[in-house]
């Protein structure tokens, strides 16, 4: 399995090289290398949207979460589809008539401040390198696990590597087809699984759902179609609600997913891209719910299990939770070390192998590595965005410079940006960053969220309400996070796993306070031209 | 249409044009009571899982419970209102286009 893993893994590599060779002409120029001049279409896009979901979080992480949790996993992919209708319905096409290259741009479109811009520059850094580090620090597990010869610190070296390349030459448009090949091999993947879990069933609903109400969890029963698997405990109920919230608003606040509206020529496309990604993604969530029924049903928790090097710590934290959440607690204030929560990623590529052979885990492991090189990528590119145009071109230069200073002020901060998420990566790679995903979502939606939905809808809305705002959430949401048990454990002061349920009010409450102190009539005056603009498409940038 | 050369004012007269406060009308005509909708739609289903459990683990139909069915008309209801706006949108567009062409021939003289 592992040398055709690596096989299959490369021949992913040298497409997407050659991809890189060929849009490495069409990327000198800043509309190039953030936006692919504009000339991606809405089906292109709505696929390469799909590609940017469909994450190594998305494919292995709800797969296991499935498999482990049966229906409270599925709450996620519940939430991750839903919260593609506030982009439809509120963003998409506001933010291509009135955006350039960055999420900044669009807030401060009427929202002259630089206070304003630096401050969502800022959040767009923090949400996609938090993204960015449980991506790469999942990759480096993920890559261990699946081939134990290569050790962490070198998968991670190897995917950040890779990841600059495509994203220095190659800019948006290699980006965007890689998004496009990955998203189309991760479907084909997972079709072939889904169909294979279902011919173990013999086509049979009814089989399928008495296997998943009655799947072994080691040794126990459990029915995997009912609530409170996953957020059980005192708060369990407060959790659920908490990170509905995060999902639905967090999408609308991620800086690499809006960024991808500003690579089609109109407001129709962005449309029409948002329309494709939903289908695919809807498709592609009903997919992980049978691969992961599947692979509890299938494979089994237990044996799912056996294949952690950690599994008696996985096992006494499923089993002991008050105790490991103890546990982890002294262990962080001793050794600032936490024990991986249940690590439930391995269910896909296991699923594979018992039903497809070593073949089909192999094709499954190379597009999980896939997977995580290209989202990575897009990550880069939306940071790099925000330090060398919001940043660097906006604030420091005041949009004087030639075009040549400028696009290689981005490929250094792309640079800049893949060494730092090396590093940071490599240092965190024995931590469990996985709420660092959770988090990244959560700052996107008590931030980038609210300044985004007001700035387009309430005329008065001012740049102090912005700032108060942005800086509100951010805070809110980072504080709640570090005191609250994904951090310290059993001696947590906020109960809560997920803060979205109080720091998305703190954010929405904090703009509307701001702006009522402090009214703004430079801001207000230029309300008229935005609507006009957002709404009819006149004067956006081409 | 070069933007630049507009004022504020001239923004304003545009943002006060009957025809594109008709379309801005019959954008938010569709797109506030469908935000809500979706939006309560949503939130119900974990509301009702922290609030009611045990109705939510009700099986119903086949053995699946209300929480059960009730996440997969999620997936239904995301579709269908997709399917809604794209419908609609296409008429903005259409309202969209003109207003540019007629505001850019004004604009000329």
């Amino acid at each position: 399995m592992t040398q055709a893993t690596l096989v299959m893994f490369a021949i992913f590599v040298a497409m997407a090289l050659v991809i890189t060779y060929w849009a490495a002409g069409r990327s000198t120029s800043r509309r190039g290398f953030y936006t692919a001049h504009r000339e991606i279409s809405g089906i292109q896009n709505g696929w390469a949207i799909a590609g940017d979901y469909m994450s190594a979080t998305s494919f292995l992480g709800i797969t296991g979460l499935i498999a482990f949790y049966g229906f409270d996993g599925f709450m996620y992919s519940i939430g991750w589809l839903v919260a593609y209708l506030t982009v439809l319905l509120l963003l998409a096409e506001p933010l291509r008539n009135t955006g350039r290259y960055t999420v900044a741009d669009v807030i401060a479109f009427r929202l002259r401040g630089r206070g304003v811009r630096a401050i969502a520059a800022c959040n767009t850094l923090i949400i996609t390198i938090f993204y960015m580090v449980a991506q790469m620090v999942g990759a480096g597990s993920l890559i261990n696990l699946l081939v134990q010869r290569i050790n962490e610190t070198y998968a991670i070296v190897v995917v950040g590597l890779l990841m600059m390349i495509y994203v220095l030459y190659g800019g948006m448009l290699a980006t965007t087809w890689v998004q496009i090949i990955k998203a189309g091999l991760l479907l084909v993947a997972s079709i072939a699984l889904s169909v294979l879990v279902l011919a173990h069933f013999h086509f049979s609903l009814f089989a399928f759902r008495d296997a998943a109400m009655s799947a072994n969890a080691d040794g126990h029963i459990v029915d995997l179609l009912r609530t409170g698997l996953f957020f059980s405990g005192p708060h369990g109920a407060f959790d659920v609600v908490s990170l509905g919230l995060a999902l639905v608003l967090g999408t609308a606040g991620l800086p690499h997913v809006l960024m991808r509206f500003f690579t089609v020529p109109t407001a129709r496309s962005a449309r029409i891209s948002v329309g494709w990604a939903m289908g695919l993604i809807g498709a592609f969530y009903l997919l992980t719910t049978i691969m992961g029924l599947g692979a509890g049903t299938i494979v089994g928790q237990h044996d799912i299990g056996k294949h952690l090097r950690d599994t008696q710590a996985i096992r006494y934290i499923v089993y002991h939770p008050q105790q490991a959440a103890a546990l982890n607690a002294e262990l962080v204030r001793n050794h600032g070390y936490i024990i991986p929560q249940t690590n439930t990623n391995l269910a896909a590529p296991l699923l594979a192998d018992k039903l497809g052979g070593p073949l089909l885990t192999a094709f499954v492991a190379a597009v999980a590595f896939a997977t995580i090189l290209a989202v990575v990528a897009g990550l880069t590119i939306a940071a790099a965005s925000a330090f060398a145009h919001d940043i660097w071109y906006s604030l420091i230069r005041r949009e004087a410079g030639s075009e040549r200073e400028h696009i290689f002020v981005a490929r250094t901060a792309a640079l800049v940006v893949g060494f730092a998420s090396i590093f940071l990566s490599v240092g965190l790679r024995t931590f469990n960053v996985a709420f660092l995903v959770g988090l990244a979502f959560a700052v996107a939606a008590s931030t980038n969220a609210p300044a985004l939905i007001l700035s387009l809808t309430w005329r008065r809305f001012s740049r102090v309400g912005a700032m108060c705002g942005m800086l509100a959430g951010l805070i809110s949401s980072l504080v709640l996070v570090a005191i609250g048990p994904d951090i310290m454990g059993a001696h947590a002061i906020f109960p809560l796993r997920n803060p979205g349920l109080v720091s998305i009010p703190v954010g929405f409450i904090a703009s509307i306070l701001g702006t009522l102190i402090a009214r703004d009539p430079e801001s207000e005056e230029m309300f008229s031209q935005l609507q006009v603009r957002a709404n009819t498409g006149i004067g956006a940038e081409i | 249409m070069q933007h630049h050369h507009l004022t504020a004012s001239e923004w304003d007269a545009l943002a006060k044009d009957p025809e594109f406060v008709a379309l801005l009308k019959a954008r938010h005509r569709f797109i506030i009571p469908a935000t809500i909708f979706f939006l309560l739609f949503y939130l119900a289903l974990p509301i009702g899982i922290a609030v009611a459990p045990a109705v939510m683990n009700q099986p119903i139909l086949e053995s699946l419970t209300v929480a059960n069915l009730y996440g997969f008309a999620q997936f239904v209801m995301a579709w269908v209102l997709l399917a809604a706006y794209m419908h609609a949108a296409r008429s903005f567009d259409d309202r969209a286009k003109a207003l540019v062409e007629r505001l850019t021939a004004e604009l000329a003289k």
